[in-house]
């Protein structure tokens, strides 16, 4: 298929302007030697009709499976509305806005969307967000350290309790500036990162202190002391939270005495379909005497020369268009479309509906958890508070588990024995608000058979 | 007015929350928030009508020509993104098992022979989110070449001046120092000053062929054999691929890491600044370090994910899973929608519409940048005679441009080029659309001459006038605020 709209007329007039009698001439400053014959390895074009025979096929290869995984990635009712207007061509073709009086659209909404996580998260600023929750987190790790004016340390601690691939993903993107990341344990019985493991650490200073609210394992930290140690150690606090959990949890510019400097999450549970895992859209926001360190793009609003509000992308002069090499980051795009959903959701929902699914989400993995816990063997692997992820520990390998139970059309969770061996056999779970009790009854029926026929 | 100012206490969307709260959940008090976030209170048909409205204050490709040089504004077809919504693939969670995924990963999988065939590459990874993320790949994979030899000293990367920003910042990112190699006066990199440069500290160079100055880098031949004799390494910024896809390779120029920005090449949505997807691509000897994970077929014809434990001398992942899933589809769509043929035929139109429209500007007493060399898919011009005769910039005529309902074209980028506008017009558009183009600089050009306050006060004709940047940064406006919490955080 072409969506080349040249007629042969067409071409033959625009040669004779230009001056030269064929297409290919136009190619003449490329060295001969270097001149492809042509795309091998590359298939013929297909119809339109027939490539989406093909896309039907493949996509009905990929069985559905009955979902009780969060573990990063969070299955949510998303509203018609918010993909029908997030898809309209206007939003989905338009590009980075550069030219702020053709683009009032597009930054508008991104205006809006650092408005509500500034209200989420009550601090004072955001960007208009990054690719996903885990490089957030990295990038927000780089700010801190060049943010923190007390202390030369470039040590920073990192609870174990964090999802494991951000912890990769931060290794990956902070190590090359001499980043160091410091471990911190949990506590192998509340599952929570207590203070004291933060101070087992053994530094005096540090630049940052990540707080994960609620952790990889679903647990509730207590942010208040974790917030206020790192003050205490000149450290600046960086909050990772889930923007659902916000609807019902203390927001980081109220932990401990000060707040959390920097909060940054993935902004996936608010209108964005799993998608096998992207894309995403990361978010950040900070305290006010940090926004000129704060990376990406960010919209501010100002006036036209009638004195007229408007939007515009601003604090450009931290930005690699314009510092280069001594910009606050590489990042050049955002996930506009991604936050374009996020927005449209989040005004769909509002508080009230935001905090009904947060708690609609969190009776219903107390339920699964109340379910599962229920068959012999199975018992919760923490005692601390949770949000709407649990730590199952079970009484058969995890991974064999898991294979029964996609055989049963179900995935089960999330095998924690893969990254934390000391709680094997075990898995996280996750019942959103779209399981129902029925699906809730039915996993709990299929593990039981399972976990019966391994003993 | 924001949709927070259309807020109203007690309004409500109804239909999108589950019908009742459950009990609150046993949350520690402690832990617990004290008061309500303040987030709009609206019905279902102002959150329609609001962004449906704010949609209609958007230029795209949809809807406007967008002429805009280095960001290759074509379109983008409806069937692709259509096709990556299928339910398989949308609904996926990330941690579902491969032997579930096969339709998925076998789309992957083929993608990345289509990149590895383009590119001339051996391997490629699609992990990077964007195309500075696949930039920063890139450079960690020269830092983690450079440093499993146990060759330590290289921390120098050459840049040309007039390479993207993000070129710096990204090996800024990954801890090198950067070096400015200059252009000469035909648009060329400055081969003296470059082997000049070149020593035991050079990890490598990272180069855009054509350039963004819109021409071909006709020696890179001789700077690939340069910067190999250093010891260095050669990294290709895929920007500006549309302009050479089916007619020139980077790995067959010689370069020994590339990118793509498949939101520019393979024309997936920029969807106002993201997601896009950078894929990178290696010669065989820099494959041990792709980012992870990557696709790989196995013996027995199944598709498998390859993690640390495959490739433990990876530089890493970049992203918590895959990658941009959803953008990788919409570009394997858009291959096979073209083939072998049309993927062929993109640059020879994307070249075609740019020589035309600039032997047009040209004729019609317009200045190009470098007069004397072959246009690429993109060109500079350069206002600077306009901006002397009559007092108006190059921001003025973009400005203006839009009243003519054409988004401007890149404006002041390359930094080289003093009042220059660089207009990349890609192989989508119609003669038609790149004559009426020609039309809207001549008649802003007249305007210039006879009423300059014409263009200087554009625009005229769109929903807000000329907007105040520095206004913006001074009275810095990030977050609206309720009167009622305006105490508590301000």
């Amino acid at each position: 298929m072409s969506f080349i709209p040249h007629t042969p007329e067409d071409i033959a007039e625009m040669l004779a302007v230009i001056g030269v009698s064929a297409i290919d001439t136009l190619f003449d400053e490329i060295p001969a030697d270097l001149r492809l014959k042509g795309l091998e390895n590359i298939p013929e074009a297909l119809s339109e009709l027939e490539v989406t025979r093909l896309m039907q096929a493949r996509a009905r290869l990929d069985r559905p499976l009955l979902n009780f995984v969060g573990a990063g990635a969070y299955e949510h009712h998303i509203p018609a509305v918010v993909w029908q207007i997030a898809g309209r061509g206007e939003f989905y073709s338009a590009y980075t806005p550069y030219q702020a009086e053709a683009s009032q659209g597009t930054l508008q909404v991104l205006y809006e969307f650092q408005s509500m996580m500034a209200a989420l998260t009550a601090l004072d600023a955001a960007n208009a967000s990054l690719y996903d929750g885990a490089s957030a987190l990295a990038e927000a790790v780089l700010m801190a350290v060049r943010a923190n004016r007390q202390t030369h340390s470039r040590q920073v601690l990192i609870p174990r309790a964090l999802h494991p691939a951000y912890r990769r993903v931060v290794r990956t993107l902070t190590a090359p500036q001499g980043i160091e990341l410091i471990e911190v344990p949990f506590a192998r019985q509340t599952g929570q990162t207590p203070v004291a493991a933060l101070a087992e650490a053994g530094i005096d200073e540090c630049a940052a202190v990540i707080i994960n609210q609620p952790n990889f394992f679903g647990v509730l930290e207590e942010v208040d002391a974790l917030t206020d140690w790192a003050h205490a150690h000149k450290a600046l606090a960086i909050a990772l939270v889930n923007p659902i959990a916000l609807a019902l949890l203390k927001p980081p510019g109220e932990w401990g005495a000060k707040g959390a400097d920097i909060a940054c999450g993935e902004a996936q549970p608010l209108g964005m379909p799993l998608s096998a895992g992207g894309p995403y859209a990361g978010f950040m926001c900070c305290k006010r005497e940090h926004v000129r360190q704060l990376p990406g793009r960010i919209v501010g609003r100002t006036i036209d020369r009638d004195g007229r509000t408007g939007f515009t992308l601003t604090l450009q002069a931290r930005e690699q268009h314009i510092r280069r090499g001594k910009a606050t980051s590489n990042i050049c795009t955002n996930q506009g479309l991604m936050l374009t959903a996020a927005t449209i959701h989040l005004a769909l929902l509002g508080a009230e509906g935001l905090e009904r699914v947060a708690a609609t989400c969190c009776a219903h993995t107390r339920l699964l958890a109340e379910r599962l816990s229920a068959i012999p063997g199975v018992k919760p692997c923490f005692s601390g508070p949770c949000f709407h992820e649990r730590a199952l520990s079970l009484p058969a390998p995890s991974a064999a588990v898991l294979k029964a139970l996609v055989a049963e059309g179900i995935l089960g969770g999330f095998d924690l024995a893969q990254d934390y061996p000391e709680l094997a056999p075990a898995l996280l779970v996750c019942a959103t608000e779209l399981r129902t009790a029925d699906e809730i009854a039915l996993y709990a029926e299929r593990l039981s058979a399972i976990l019966a026929s391994h003993r | 007015m924001l949709i927070q100012e259309r807020s109203r206490p007690g309004r409500r969307a109804p239909a999108q929350a589950p019908l009742c709260a459950p009990e609150p959940p046993p949350i520690p008090e402690h832990l617990r928030r004290s008061s309500r976030p303040v987030l709009p209170e609206v019905s279902e048909l102002e959150v329609v009508r609001h962004y449906t409205g704010l949609s209609q204050k958007n230029f795209s490709i949809d809807t406007q020509f967008y002429p805009l040089g280095s960001c290759t504004m074509k379109y983008n077809p409806r069937a692709c993104h259509t096709l990556a919504m299928l339910p398989g693939f949308v609904d996926r969670h990330p941690l579902a098992p491969e032997d579930q995924g096969q339709g998925l990963s076998s789309c992957l999988y083929e993608l990345q022979e289509i990149l590895k065939a383009v590119t001339g590459m051996d391997a490629i990874s699609l992990a990077p989110a964007a195309g500075a993320q696949g930039e920063l790949a890139g450079v960690l994979m020269i830092r983690a070449y450079h440093h499993a030899r146990g060759d330590l000293e290289r921390t120098e990367i050459l840049i040309p001046d007039a390479a993207h920003g993000t070129n710096p910042a990204s090996a800024a990112m990954a801890g090198f120092e950067v070096r400015e190699i200059p252009t000469g006066p035909d648009g060329d990199v400055d081969l003296a000053a470059l082997r000049s440069a070149l020593g035991p500290k050079t990890a490598g160079i990272m180069l855009t062929n054509p350039s963004t100055l819109g021409v071909f880098e006709r020696k890179i031949q001789a700077i690939a054999e340069a910067i190999h004799a250093a010891g260095g390494l050669l990294y290709y910024d895929g920007a500006n691929l549309n302009g050479i896809l089916g007619q020139v390779r980077p790995g067959d120029m010689g370069f020994d890491i590339v990118h793509v920005n498949l939101h520019k090449t393979f024309a997936t949505p920029h969807g106002g600044g993201g997601p896009g997807a950078g894929p990178v691509g290696v010669a065989a000897h820099l494959a041990p370090y792709l980012p992870l994970p990557l696709v790989e077929r196995a013996a027995d014809g199944r598709y498998r994910w390859l993690t640390e434990s495959d490739r433990p001398q990876s530089i890493g992942r970049l992203t918590a899973f895959g990658g941009n899933i959803g953008v990788l589809l919409r570009a394997y769509v858009y291959a096979r929608l073209l083939g072998r043929e049309g993927l062929g035929r993109v640059a020879k139109f994307a070249v075609l519409n740019a020589n035309y429209l600039a032997a047009r500007l040209r004729a019609a007493g317009f200045t190009l940048a470098y007069p004397e060399r072959r246009v690429s898919h993109e060109f500079i011009l350069t206002l600077k005679p306009e901006a002397k005769a009559f007092g108006v910039s190059a921001m003025d005529i973009a400005k203006r441009l839009l009243d003519y309902g054409h988004h401007a074209p890149t404006t002041y980028f390359p930094l080289l080029v003093p009042e220059c506008l660089l207009i990349e017009p890609t192989e989508t558009e119609s003669k038609q659309t790149l004559d009426d183009f020609v039309e809207a600089m001549i008649a802003i050009r007249r305007e210039a001459e006879q009423d300059p306050e014409l263009p200087k006060n554009a625009p005229h004709h769109l929903p807000v006038r000329r907007l105040d940047e520095v206004h913006a940064a001074r009275h810095l406006d990030l977050a609206w605020r309720s009167k009622s919490s305006e105490g508590d955080h301000g």
